[in-house]
């Protein structure tokens, strides 16, 4: 393959790019969101109030 | 005795403390024996002080005369040390503020062309290296110590590791302080220290990052709760930055000044790649730990949404990352660049202001709580100031307002309306409730608690209120013609009429300090002649029982 120029570089960046953030936030906000989760993110939440302090 | 010495088990904290504070030692007294340069011979000597007496520290601790946290649940120790040095750099840092604001105002107080150190140039970078690292490390530290402990239900990983970084980061924080008044810097914002004391802060952060990462692997408690996540994020990508934005030749081993690895558009780019990410991931990232674990603590609440946290977090860090090209626009960088920076620094509204309205309605349904407790009240309004700078900055970044705002007083109100009224108040409201619960003290006075509050946001409304008139009228009249097309204003023209606008920010700050100061004495009120409390029950019991 030939050396990519500065443009294509730039190109590549520039498309590609949102398809990978856009992938990250459905990532993230399925992982979030997923029904399964619920229960651990209901218990997480109170991690800090169950610390009894030593 | 002697049976016990020889059954302990090896440790590296150990070896590995004693060695490296050795390697600092002999370093420092190399430099300060050999270096033709007179600065780096007094950066030698203060270095070598710093050393001699964290090895001091280190062997006092260990012959008990200090109480070693490793004996303990939880390594508290390390924490109170952090609240108490944060304090002391929060007045520091303050009172040079108010002095550089005073010099704005009357150029010749507080300068004596004799002394060099007295000069603007040279208190500016002690400010805001004082304020941001000096103070906000400090609490950083502080807080993230005891936050993942209590989270993780573990006790800090790596032994005396974190007593390390609190020596160590200090050490770092006077070497820094000192070489700017020595007129040390390479020039960089927010990352003004020479080469030396970048290694050194390396080799320091790369322990914090350790002891961090250890506690939270070691944790007993399955789930790593989203504070952790915020301080973690905080602490592995200064490390990054810190280390590619210092990338830099030293001129000799004995001498202060060193030229970057990089130049032109380039150098710029990575100055503020670094520079925007000190505010996003040092200043944002690190004090949203604090916000999602003091909020719920202190209003007994979990935190509103605990799956909004999860994509404020993932959303915060993947965009912050990229809105620092905004710090360049209408410069040589590429236009495509200065779009994307103006474009993810617009993006950007949306985590933050997520965040902001998942810290305010933790409150929901205890809204009095904000009637009666001040130091709730702090914690709230911080977040209040968190969602209103970060809806200032994505405006500022737009080319168009940009093209008003870059270079003026604007910005500086804009920073400080985050420095002051986010960051100084989370802060501020954490450290309100770490030290009763450190010292297990009640805090000494409310009512003193309400005139830091009261006082200090008259202060901070008075800096951003003028800070803005005196942006916008200077922009308006830098970039005012007159019928022939010449520019309406001199520069000078422009410098006195923002004489009063000037005077008006630095009582401002004098408001702000004198809060701090009133905040110091009810803290030393608090640990000498404060009411001792019996161990916390837990709190909330329905919630807990809830839980269980």
């Amino acid at each position: 393959m030939e050396r990519w120029a500065y443009e294509d570089v730039l190109a590549f960046a520039q498309s590609w790019s949102v398809v990978y953030f856009s992938l990250m936030f459905l990532a993230a906000f399925a992982y979030a969101y997923w029904p399964k989760n619920r229960d651990r993110f209901h218990q997480a939440a109170l991690i800090p109030l169950r610390d009894e302090d030593a | 005795m002697q049976a016990d010495v020889q059954q302990a088990p090896w440790r590296f904290d150990h070896f590995f403390i004693p060695v490296v504070l050795f390697l600092g030692f002999a370093a420092a007294l190399t430099e300060a024996a050999r270096s033709p340069d007179a600065p780096m011979v007094a950066q030698g000597w203060i270095f070598a002080a710093c050393m001699a007496f964290t090895g001091i520290w280190y062997m006092w601790m260990y012959a008990g005369r200090t109480p070693a946290d490793e004996t303990r649940t939880y390594a508290d120790g390390v924490v109170k040390a952090g609240v108490i040095a944060a304090m002391f750099w929060g007045i520091a840092g303050m009172l040079v503020g108010v002095i550089i604001a005073l010099q704005l105002s009357f150029p010749s107080l507080f300068y004596l062309p004799s002394e060099a150190w007295t000069n603007f140039g040279r208190l500016r970078p002690l400010h805001t290296s004082a304020v941001i690292f000096a103070f906000g490390g400090n609490v950083l530290i502080a807080t993230s110590f005891y936050v993942v402990q209590r989270t993780c239900r573990a006790h800090l990983f790596g032994g005396s590791l974190s007593w390390f970084v609190f020596w160590g980061y200090n050490t770092f924080i006077v070497l820094a302080g000192t070489g700017y008044l020595l007129g040390i810097s390479e020039g960089r914002e927010y990352a003004e220290p020479e080469w030396y004391a970048d290694i050194w802060l390396t080799i320091v952060w790369v322990c914090y990052l350790v002891t961090f990462l250890g506690t939270l692997i070691k944790r007993k408690e399955p789930h790593i709760y989203v504070a952790n996540w915020f301080y973690l994020a905080f602490i592995a990508t200064i490390a990054v930055l810190h280390i590619v934005n210092n990338l830099s030749m030293p001129v000799s081993l004995l001498q202060t000044q060193s030229y970057s690895l990089f130049s032109g558009v380039q150098d710029a780019l990575t100055q503020w790649w670094y520079g925007h990410n000190a505010v996003g991931f040092f200043l944002t990232a690190g004090f949203l730990g604090i916000m999602y674990y003091f909020i719920p603590k202190r209003a007994e609440r979990p935190v509103y949404s605990y799956r909004l946290s999860i994509i404020h977090f993932w959303s915060l860090i993947f965009i912050y990352i990229w809105a620092g090209p905004h710090h360049l626009l209408y410069t040589a960088l590429p236009e495509w660049a200065q779009t994307l920076g103006m474009t993810f620094s617009i993006i950007l509204w949306m985590p933050s202001w997520g965040g902001m309205i998942n810290g305010l309605m933790t409150l929901s349904g205890a809204w009095d709580k904000l009637r009666t407790d001040p130091v709730l009240r702090m914690l709230v309004v911080s977040v209040a100031f968190y969602g209103m700078s970060t809806f200032e900055g994505p405006v500022m970044s737009v080319k168009a307002v940009n093209a008003l705002s870059h270079y003026t007083n604007w910005t500086v109100g804009h920073v400080h309306s985050g420095a002051l009224g986010w960051v100084g108040y989370v802060s501020f409201g954490a450290i309100y409730c770490l030290v009763p619960w450190l010292w297990k003290k009640r805090l000494y006075s409310n009512a003193l608690v309400e005139w830091h509050f009261w006082i200090s946001t008259l202060g901070i409304v008075l800096y951003i209120t003028s800070m803005w008139v005196a942006g916008i009228m200077q922009g308006l009249m830098w970039r005012a013609y007159n019928d022939f097309g010449f520019l309406e204003y001199a520069f000078v023209e422009v410098v006195e009429a923002m004489h009063p606008y000037y005077i008006i920010r630095a009582v401002g700050g004098l408001m702000y300090l004198g809060g701090a100061l009133i905040m110091v004495f009810n803290l030393w009120k608090t640990v000498r002649n404060g009411v001792p409390v019996a161990p916390a029950a837990s709190v909330t019991p329905a919630l807990t029982a809830e839980a269980a």
